[in-house]
């Protein structure tokens, strides 16, 4: 079937040269959130001018773990939870490498919490895009630590009565430097929020609220995907620098847009080479990179 | 078009126009492009691609003003706009 | 490659197994090591430590064991040579990122300084009981490399080793030392720079585009790719094709899982590495690594003097298992003993390979102290019979 979709299509788009066109069509279902996500990533990338063999992309499983593949980019494609750790060894093997962990809510948030906010506490310079879609996914709709309290997913069929994470507050409170909250329909400000979110120097995080039609719309009765992307637009605040205890989101309630956090703080690199110098002096060189290439 | 306010610069303004690429083939017919069109030119159209989804189709295809929002959201890489040459001055209040 | 001088601790030293373990990695280029504090293996992270800010290494202590084993595969993608060590609790842990490693044929070293298990079982003392977790722990099929230092000074020397097979094979080698060596202090003699040869990882020289990380070659280790360098390669834990891209179906698998452990099968003569004494005309053969590989000295001596013949072989390397050693020698000897901290890990396979043309013995223990040589000599005596 793909192989003839690609004889089909003759045209190149303009994201090709960001994009493993020899695996497109994606695996995404029709309205995911993903693909406007990695476009916006990929418009970012392209508006930044970076040099793109000095990007590397990390994920961990889900279907937003996919997005490695479809990058065209060194890209690491790890296990459930893990991809900051991976990302992480990468980013301190290579700092020139601007390293960007891309990965959904569930992976991140939920098996890869810990190594979530271990590693913004260390303030180690990577940017993480979680696709927040309040469920899992790839397993077939199972409830995340996302879910809204009430909504239903394929293990809480009488809707789910634990407390969701705070994500933007999560970050923040762990020691990122920058926090951003958009959901898919707002592309220009995503794009926007993930430029500065690589281009800033520390532990970056962006979430991004994207439609899962086939599963959290589907068994939470709330149309398709299109009607997901016009309730963000019916329901989306923008607040930037908001209090961050007041971005809970709830079952269909407003969700609170913008961007909260963007504050300067040395990163792990900048730390490890100050304790250095801190213990030896004028011995110490100062850290840049493995093998001594920097 | 109409304006709210009149620009000051309105003399100036050029509309930009765009060239709508749409690749069927790739498109899963999730509508966002004819929904968020701010110039209404897409409709989804009555054909089936082969995965037999309804690819959108350009019904004012000269309406276009390249603002590349089609392009952004769409989720499958299926629809872009070009800049054409064109950018006549067509402002009026 | 000979190893940078600037790394090497050239001289005699009195240092315990754990310490002597980090001093071979860092003799071995060792830039990057990402651990988590776990009783017995915690000296080598220390040392690391110590060592790391001066020599432009960096330590890192992570949140737990999945994220070092994670960290260190990062850092080995990102060129540099990386570890990590960690004890029976941890080593589960790293079991899932272990087969990433695996999967993703990533260069680096992971030692488990075994403690008594299961669980947290016997921190503080030894043991020898994860030795077919080192084999097996991770999910699916594959082979690993795994090497037993008894002493201080192999654990310096196996660390340097273990490095050039990781480079030489890309893939994780396992150091699988225990409680006693890595506390165990003894003469460590460190040896010049120049004396200390290195291997070099091969980078595939294709232009990007063009080079693809699981190129198929006929050796069926394939040329690792450089981050940075323009080749834009997709590696993936999943099921894959050369191109790294993921592939679901039952052939691809077949490629894939065969040619991990074609790999080291293929070139399980050259890994394996057997110190034999006294093998040749011997009746009764004992088989140990590790510290037991020490501890069967005073039983041999003491079976030899009363006339049995016997002969040692010392496996430094376990895995992979010398299958066709251990089947010629079934041949030819009336039984061979297996002496290990555990109840019958690695004697399994012997006993599997000796193919009831010989008899086998065991001389097991649950852990928590070396054996004592008296029960090791009269197993000799039994066997002898």
């Amino acid at each position: 079937m793909s192989a003839k979709v690609e004889e089909l299509i003759k045209e190149e788009h303009p994201m090709e040269r960001l994009l493993r066109m020899d695996r497109i069509p994606h695996i995404w279902c029709p309205t995911c959130g993903l693909g406007t996500t990695v476009t916006a990533l990929s418009t970012a990338l392209e508006q930044l001018q970076l040099d793109l063999n000095n990007v590397a992309v990390v994920s961990g499983i889900g279907c937003t773990g996919r997005v490695a593949g479809y990058m065209k980019l060194d890209s690491f494609h790890t296990t459930h939870g893990r991809a900051v750790p991976f990302a992480l060894g990468l980013h301190i093997a290579r700092p020139e490498l601007k390293t960007i962990v891309f990965s959904g809510d569930g992976d991140l948030i939920s098996i890869g919490g810990n190594h979530f906010i271990h590693t913004a506490r260390r303030n180690v310079d990577m940017t993480i895009i979680c696709v927040n879609n309040f469920i899992y996914a790839m397993t077939g709709g199972q409830v995340a630590p996302t879910t809204p309290l009430t909504a239903k997913a394929a293990t809480t069929p009488y809707g789910n009565w634990e407390h969701p994470f705070n994500l933007p507050l999560l970050a923040a409170s762990s020691g990122a430097v920058y926090v951003a909250r958009w959901t898919a329909l707002h592309v220009r400000r995503l794009t926007a929020a993930i430029k500065e979110a690589i281009s800033k120097r520390g532990f970056s995080f962006v979430e991004v609220i994207a439609p899962c039609s086939t599963l959290y719309a589907r068994i939470n009765k709330l149309g398709t995907g299109l009607d997901l992307m016009k309730f963000y637009h019916d329901n989306s605040v923008i607040r930037h620098g908001a209090d961050l205890n007041d971005v809970d989101i709830d079952f269909q309630s407003k969700i609170v847009v913008g961007k909260f956090v963007d504050i300067e703080k040395p990163t792990y690199i900048d730390c490890l080479n100050e304790g250095g110098k801190r213990a030896f002096g004028d011995k110490y060189k100062p850290y840049g990179g493995g093998n001594g290439n920097n | 078009m109409k304006f709210w306010r009149t620009p000051l610069d309105i003399d100036k303004l050029q509309i930009p126009r765009g060239e709508l690429h749409i690749l069927k083939e790739r498109c899963k017919g999730c509508a966002f492009c004819v929904e968020y069109c701010p110039k209404g030119v897409l409709e989804l159209s009555e054909e089936f691609n082969s995965k037999g989804y309804h690819p959108p189709v350009a019904v004012k295809p000269e309406e276009c003003v390249n603002c590349d929002l089609c392009e952004m959201l769409c989720p499958d890489f299926a629809i872009y706009c070009v800049r054409t040459e064109a950018g006549e001055k067509e402002v009026t209040t | 490659m000979k190893a940078d001088p600037n790394n090497v601790l050239t001289g005699a030293h009195y240092l315990d197994g754990n310490h002597a373990c980090a001093e071979g990695a860092i003799a071995a280029g060792c830039k990057f090591f990402a651990g988590y504090p776990i009783t017995p293996s915690t000296e080598i992270a220390e040392r690391v430590s110590r060592r790391f800010p001066l020599i432009g290494g960096v330590f890192i202590q992570m949140e737990d064991e999945l994220a070092s084993m994670n960290a260190i595969l990062g850092a080995s993608w990102g060129g540099v040579r990386s570890m990590s060590c960690t004890s029976g609790p941890g080593f589960s842990l790293m079991m899932e990122n272990f087969g990433l490693g695996l999967m993703l044929e990533t260069p680096c070293v992971l030692v488990n300084v075994q403690r008594g298990g299961p669980s947290t079982g016997l921190p503080t003392l030894p043991g020898q009981a994860d030795m077919m977790q080192a084999r097996w722990g991770s999910h699916g099929d594959y082979e690993v490399i795994a090497l037993a230092p008894d002493s201080p000074q192999e654990s310096f020397e196996l660390a340097v080793h273990a490095f050039n097979l990781s480079e030489t094979y890309r893939m994780p080698v396992l150091i699988m030392t225990d409680e006693c060596v890595g506390h165990m202090t003894e003469k460590v003699v460190i040896p010049p720079a120049e004396e200390i040869e290195l291997v070099e990882i091969r980078y595939s020289s294709k232009k990007p585009g063009e080079a693809w990380p699981f190129e198929a070659t006929e050796d069926l280790i394939s040329p690792m790719l450089e981050v940075g360098k323009g080749h834009k390669f997709h590696v993936t834990g999943l099921t894959h094709d050369e191109r790294g891209y993921p592939v679901i179906n039952a052939e691809a698998q077949a490629k894939n899982v065969n040619r991990l452990v074609d790999k080291v099968n293929k070139h399980a003569e050259e890994i394996i590495w057997l110190q034999e004494k006294d093998v040749e005309g011997a009746d009764v053969v004992v088989m140990s690594y590790g510290i037991s590989s020490r501890v069967v000295q005073p039983a041999i001596m003491k079976a030899t003097k009363e006339g049995i013949k016997v002969g040692q072989i010392k496996m430094v390397t376990v895995w992979p298992f010398p299958e066709k050693r251990v089947a010629e020698l079934a041949e030819k000897v009336k039984s061979l003993v297996m002496v290990e901290m555990n109840l019958g890990q690695v004697f399994l396979e012997m006993d599997r390979c000796a193919k009831g043309k010989c008899e086998t013995y065991l001389v097991g223990h649950a852990g928590g102290t070396v054996h004592n040589p008296e029960d090791i000599y009269n197993t000799i005596k039994e066997a002898a019979k």
